[in-house]
């Protein structure tokens, strides 16, 4: 027997009339929407026990619930509606309408109120679900309009994912003949036959090949996806075998294909490429932090760098501070929020799997997405039947995705931004980062050394084993094509995480039951447990005590898949019990699934039977060493005349509605940035509300030290050169927490490279170019890595509307984000202008670089960043702020001073006036749009007390700065020329008009 | 280790509490510092600042996890004051708070009934509010503890909203509204909007039991206007207590204005007092709520 229980809200429906209000601003001709949720009920339950569960999934004020039951599960019809358990619903329930939608969600796809409402159930009946018993969730949708079918359908996927979702339309006929919509149970089955496969290697290059990159062949045919193993990986697997005298298992070879992967082993930033015989990553980005910390000498406040789940430097003298980013842009491609959830929690485990388990303390995202208005379809396969979704769509689902997952996790998000631009439409960047903390001591041991120990049981915890994301590791290391397998698409369930990240960081890691945690991410079981081995020399998994989904889950997809909220721990014996004890009364489900050991071997079995028997030492050091060959074509770009506008005004109120200029604040409104009690300036200043570029939180409330974060990036000076590219992007990120109060001295960076086509000589010698600025600046500033990561191949391969084949290859992005610890919090400056007849000051010279600019995106002067020079103003600046001197500060970047100026009108809502030809800059730059729009670095803009211009004069002397104007106590806003006209003549209602236009309905 | 420690201490969660039923308040003034359980798991997670609130305000607050307050539901003898704190219970599944009620209710509706009843406290915030009403503590109208009376429903946008707003205090009963006229306090949520049928509200006017309501930066009332008040609740109702004042709900979260650095636009105060040549404050003023039930039991 199955029940299936509709609640409908009846007063203060607000959910149906903002997606009416939705669906009419799409373009259909909805009148009502009416939006009902369904619970389906696998069970047998009496009607007594059905009615109580109908009231608890209800509002007795606000709801009204109607249940349905059906008694043959194989067939679609129901067989009988329970008017007298009905609670009125007929009363409420739309009568008038044209269409029912349903959507529900696929077998096997995480249904998180399903798993609450059966815990609920569970607790209300005090009777559990036993194996095929189960609870499903669905959303149905009565519509009311001129709409035919299609429409409807086409409704259906604009609000849901096909990937994830099933979409089902009645009309009303055909509802009301059938009681109403169908009871479905979406569970997955199996085939029970299990069966370990031997892979023969001896085979022909060209199916060696193959095999490599679409992966084992099936019974049928099919192949089970990519495996992502080049050729000398494939002949290095093959000789192993030869060795060993046997054919490798379907296991072994999915697990090497795992570990040895672009994902997992960062095989790109690892290889010898070019004079550089250490690779990217020894030679230039670990390079430039021990370099620097051998400098800095007793001054050096790193702890644990490039070798945990996060870096680590110095707090105060009791704690730690970490920071982590990620990216998740193939599978946010695909679904979008489930893309962008799984991301933010999955780099939240980066924090709890750091040394013993750190807290998360705040999160950080960045969006690249294709232009917001682009429509033009494109398609991932040939027959056009697979589209994209498009970049609005992907940009909406993201935001969405880390509001469920920051939100629901009790994290704050202060920092982030979004930026657009045309080549992200075929493969979006989502970048997600978490910063952490963590007493330095835990039970008198430092907190960040963690090892499994020879006999440690393997212990995982928290959500079960299903078939989501399996070949992840892999499939983010290829481009994005039809053949991306929908599998690779993943929910995350932010509570299950919750339930055990505060098990473990507030209890677990305090008693002490624990040798070494890490997270379960790219790779599932198969990268954790073999990474976390290489601590003792080895492990022996026995993968049928594994907890799954669902039953029949062949062995190779139980040790590779990508499950989400899963970690991995290695328990002493003797602390097991008290463990497992702890985790039952938390609810969180911990489970033995095998014994570190010394053997050198990693031991598979199933069944009793041993599936998978690699030496460790091949496994993890196994795979052949790339040697790559870079060039570097420096494109010669003509300068374009660019004639001046003759209307400034115009120019700069455009400019503000450019979507990487405008006002994004209805993604800072939606996620919560001042839980944990912590927050000190945000993602928004003044009263006018503007986005800041950095933020300031203090992890602990009773002390005043703040971590101060900031980001920086610049996608279109890549094609123009990408040395110079990584440069400014550094130059922002240290910048910018420079003028909100953070400490030059005690500052740290990530990097996270997003490239295209790495496997082209001319992509790796932009890739080259910018990892050099990496170390050069880095070591400049003396601001080491502590952490970063890369992803290689952000290509899209697919079809236009007219099935031409196409490569939309994003722009090589580097995301810098920097860490500070400053001591003062109450030292902070935020952005707005304070108060009338405060004075502005431009501190830095203005250059002639407008190339690549928000406003002129051509051209080839693209800034070029002085670090010794700047190192000299941010300590100066850094000095002002602690003096109390400067009332605001921002910093120019996207967009120039004229956006900078722009920004600190509207958010003090008090009118400015400038003088431009007082501004220091290079000679010969007098053209006014040059000077107001060149994103040249290393400046800020600055108001003060009028009180303080002596002793503020005074400390800049030897630093190229000027008064350039100030703060009005009227609402106009005023710039005058070199010419000494005034060239921009507005107020602070239209800038602020301006800057909120773009986004406003989103 | 810091003063931090009272969240990360092995005594964090509490098994074995010794039973002792005395309350403070009416014997020897402000000797014993009153307990107050804060109550975590399931995705609550504004436990930590809300026991430091607690902290700073005078009170001696334990972090308790609920299975630990289900197998042991004597420990609440020990307390005199009660918190649901705010965060994201069970993930809003099945309506805001709901889950995490009828888990309560299928375990320990009675204890927590009893104490509801006693003369001690309870505040819910935010996800703590929604959950307070689905347990029917709030607004406990003719005193029917466990009744829901009225329900946190969507925000009129339908969507999770985070900011600065501002509340008057409307009510002379309210015990943890005492001392306090207007407050600048921060909102974090997508369920704020409050209903219930006409009879409750009227009779929540009759009884003074509506202490927080959301107005304008001039004082004057936010009339349903966004985002004065954020979330369309009618009578611009951000929080209400039961009938004695003691059970209190609220939307806005006063434990994260712990700090004078919190509040937003407060740079710009910082300006004001500097050139006026004064201190800056080190606290926040969300404070005064958590005072107030400390001084109800130690004044």
């Amino acid at each position: 027997m199955a029940y299936r229980i509709e609640v409908v809200t009846h007063v203060n429906d607000t959910r149906s009339e903002v997606m009416r209000k939705n669906l009419v601003s799409e373009g259909f001709a909805i009148e009502t929407a009416k939006v009902l949720e369904v619970y389906t009920v696998n069970k047998n339950f009496n009607s007594e026990e059905i009615k109580k569960i109908a009231e608890i999934l209800s509002n007795p004020i606000s709801q009204k619930f109607k249940i349905v039951t059906k008694s043959n599960l194989d067939r679609n019809v129901l067989d009988k509606v329970h008017e007298e358990l009905n609670s009125g619903f007929n009363e409420v329930a739309p009568k008038v309408f044209d269409f029912a939608l349903e959507i529900g969600f696929l077998p096997g796809v995480t249904d998180n109120i399903a798993t609450t409402t059966k815990e609920s159930i569970e607790g209300l009946t005090k009777q559990k679900f036993i194996e095929e018993e189960s609870v499903h969730t669905s959303t149905l949708i009565f519509l009311k309009g001129k709409i035919t079918e299609e429409d409807t359908k086409k409704i259906g996927n604009i609000l849901a994912n096909k990937l994830i979702q099933r979409i089902h339309v009645k009309d009303k006929t055909s509802f009301e003949k059938d009681n109403g919509m169908d009871l479905i149970i979406p569970k997955v089955h199996l085939s029970s036959e299990i069966e370990i496969t031997k892979i023969d290697l001896n085979i022909s290059e060209e199916e060696l090949l193959k095999l490599g990159k679409e992966g084992i062949l099936n019974h049928d045919g099919t192949r089970r996806g990519p495996l992502a193993l080049e050729k000398d990986y494939l002949y290095a697997i093959k000789q192993y075998f030869e060795k060993e005298d046997r054919s490798p298992t379907d296991i072994e070879l999915e697990s090497l294909a795992q570990t040895w992967s672009e994902h997992c082993k960062h095989t790109i930033f690892a290889a010898e490429i070019d004079e550089i015989k250490d690779g990217l990553y020894k030679g230039y980005i670990k390079k430039a932090t021990i370099d620097i910390r051998n400098k800095k000498g007793k001054d050096d406040f790193c702890v644990s760098v490039f070798s945990d789940n996060s870096g680590a430097i110095i707090f105060d003298e009791n704690y730690l501070i970490t920071d982590k980013a990620e990216t998740h842009n193939s599978p946010s491609a695909l679904d979008p929020f489930g893309g962008a959830i799984t991301g933010i929690v999955g780099v939240n485990r980066d924090t709890i799997g750091f040394g013993k388990g750190a807290k998360p303390v705040l999160n950080k995202y960045g969006f690249c997405v294709g232009l917001p208005d682009d429509e033009e379809p494109i398609y991932r396969d040939k027959d056009l039947k697979e589209a994209s979704l498009t970049p609005k769509r992907i940009f909406e689902g993201v935001i969405a995705g880390v509001n469920a997952g920051g939100n629901q996790s009790g994290i704050p998000t202060p920092q982030g931004f979004s930026y657009f631009h045309k080549d992200y439409k075929g493969k979006p960047l989502i970048f997600v980062g978490t910063v952490g903390l963590i007493p330095k001591i835990i039970n008198g041991k430092p907190s960040h050394e963690k090892s499994a120990h020879k006999g440690d049981k393997i212990v995982i915890i928290g959500g079960r084993t299903g078939q989501d994301g399996i070949h992840g590791a892999t499939f983010s290391s290829e481009t994005l094509s039809a053949e991306s397998p929908a599998t690779a698409v993943q929910i995350g369930d932010p509570i299950t995480q919750k339930k055990f990240s505060d098990a473990i960081i507030k209890e677990a890691r305090e008693m002490d039951l624990y040798n070494s945690i890490t997270d379960d991410g790219a790779g599932g079981l198969s990268s954790s447990v073999s990474e976390m081995a290489k601590e003792c020399g080895g492990c022996e998994v026995d993968l049928e005590t594994v907890p799954l989904k669902y039953p029949n889950l062949e062995p190779w997809k139980i040790w590779i898949s990508e499950s989400q909220e899963r970690m991995t721990l290695s328990i002493p014996e003797e602390k097991l019990e008290k463990f497992i004890e702890l985790m039952n009364r938390r609810e969180v489900e911990s489970t033995v699934i095998g014994t570190f050991t010394d053997s050198g071997r990693c031991i598979i079995k199933y069944k009793d039977e041993k599936i998978m028997d690699i030496s460790m030492d091949f496994l993890h050091n196994g795979l052949p060493k790339k040697t790559l060959r870079a060039t570097y074509t420096k494109i010669e770009r003509k300068e374009k005349a660019l004639p001046e506008p003759e209307n400034l005004t115009e120019t700069l109120l455009e400019l503000l509605k450019n979507p990487n200029i405008a006002s994004t604040e209805f993604i800072s409104r939606q996620y919560d940035h001042v839980v944990q009690g912590g927050a000190v300036l945000g993602p928004l200043h003044g009263k006018g509300r503007v986005i800041s570029p950095a933020s300031v939180t203090k992890p602990m409330i009773e002390t005043t030290k703040g971590a101060v974060c900031s980001q920086g990036l610049y996608p279109k000076y890549s094609e123009i050169d990408t040395y110079d590219m990584a440069a400014c992007a550094i130059d922002t990120a240290v910048r910018n927490s420079i003028a909100i109060g953070g400490k030059l001295s005690h500052m740290a960076l990530m990097d996270n490279f997003c490239w295209c086509s790495s496997n082209e000589p001319e992509r790796l010698g932009q890739l080259k170019a910018a990892a050099k600025a990496c170390y050069d600046y880095a070591v400049a500033y003396r601001t080491p890595y502590i952490s970063g990561k890369d992803s290689m191949f952000n290509d899209f391969n697919g079809f236009d509307k007219n099935g031409k084949a196409i490569k939309i290859s994003a722009p090589p992005t580097l995301l810098v984000s920097s860490l500070s610890v400053m001591d003062d919090v109450t030292k902070a400056v935020s952005l707005d202008t304070k108060f009338a007849g405060d004075l502005v000051y431009i501190l830095g010279e203005t250059k002639d670089e407008l190339a690549g600019s928000e406003y002129f995106p051509e051209g080839e002067n693209i800034p070029k960043v002085n670090a010794i020079s700047a190192k000299k103003l941010y300590e100066k600046v850094e000095e002002a702020i602690l003096k109390n001197m400067i009332a605001s500060a921002l910093s120019p970047s996207h967009g120039g001073l004229a956006a900078t100026f722009a920004k600190k009108t509207i958010a003090g809502q008090l009118g400015m006036e400038i003088d431009l030809n007082k501004i220091p800059r290079e000679k010969d730059l007098q053209r006014n749009d040059f000077i107001l729009f060149s994103e040249t670095q290393s400046r800020f803009v600055v108001t003060i007390n009028p009180k303080k211009k002596e002793e503020f004069e005074k400390l800049f002397k030897n630093e190229s700065f000027a008064g350039i104007g100030q703060i009005l106590d009227s609402q106009k806003f005023t710039i005058k020329g070199t010419n000494g006209k005034t060239i921009i003549d507005t107020n602070v209602k239209d800038l602020e008009e301006a800057y909120k236009f773009t986004f406003k309905d989103y | 280790m810091s003063n931090n420690d009272i969240t990360l201490g092995k005594d964090r969660f509490r098994r074995d509490i010794p039973q002792t039923t005395s309350l403070s308040r009416t014997s020897q003034g402000s000797v014993a510092l009153p307990k107050v359980l804060v109550l975590t798991g399931y995705g609550i997670n504004c436990e930590e600042e809300t026991a430091k609130a607690f902290e700073l305000s005078g009170g001696l607050p334990t972090i308790v996890h609920i299975n630990d307050l289900i197998e042991n539901p004597k420990m609440l003898d020990d307390y005199q004051i009660m918190v649901f704190p705010g965060g994201f219970s069970y993930g809003d599944d099945t309506g805001s708070g709901n889950a995490l009620a009828n888990k309560i209710k299928n375990n320990i509706e009675k204890e927590i009934l009893d104490f509801a009843k006693q003369d001690r406290l309870i505040i819910g915030i935010c996800n703590g509010f929604q959950i307070l009403t689905n347990l029917g503590l709030v607004p406990a109208k003719e005193n029917k503890y466990g009744k829901r009376q009225a329900v946190l429903m969507h925000n009129a946008h339908a969507r999770y909203e985070c900011r600065w707003i501002k509340l008057k205090n409307t009510s002379q009963k309210c015990v943890w509204t005492r001392n306090i006229d207007t407050l600048h306090c921060p909102i974090a949520h997508g369920e704020g909007n409050f209903y219930a049928e006409k009879e409750v509200i009227d009779s929540l006017i009759k009884n003074d039991q509506i202490a927080f309501k959301y107005i304008k930066d001039d004082n004057s009332p936010a009339n349903q206007e966004f985002p004065f008040n954020p979330n369309g609740t009618m009578l611009d109702i951000a929080g209400i207590c039961d009938e004695t004042g003691r059970i209190f709900g609220l939307m806005p979260h006063p434990e994260r204005f712990n700090s004078f650095t919190n509040e937003d636009g407060w740079t710009l105060e910082k300006e004001h007092l500097l050139r006026e040549g004064k201190e800056l404050p080190t606290l926040g003023k969300g404070l005064q709520v958590f005072k107030n039930a400390i001084e109800y039991f130690t004044k």
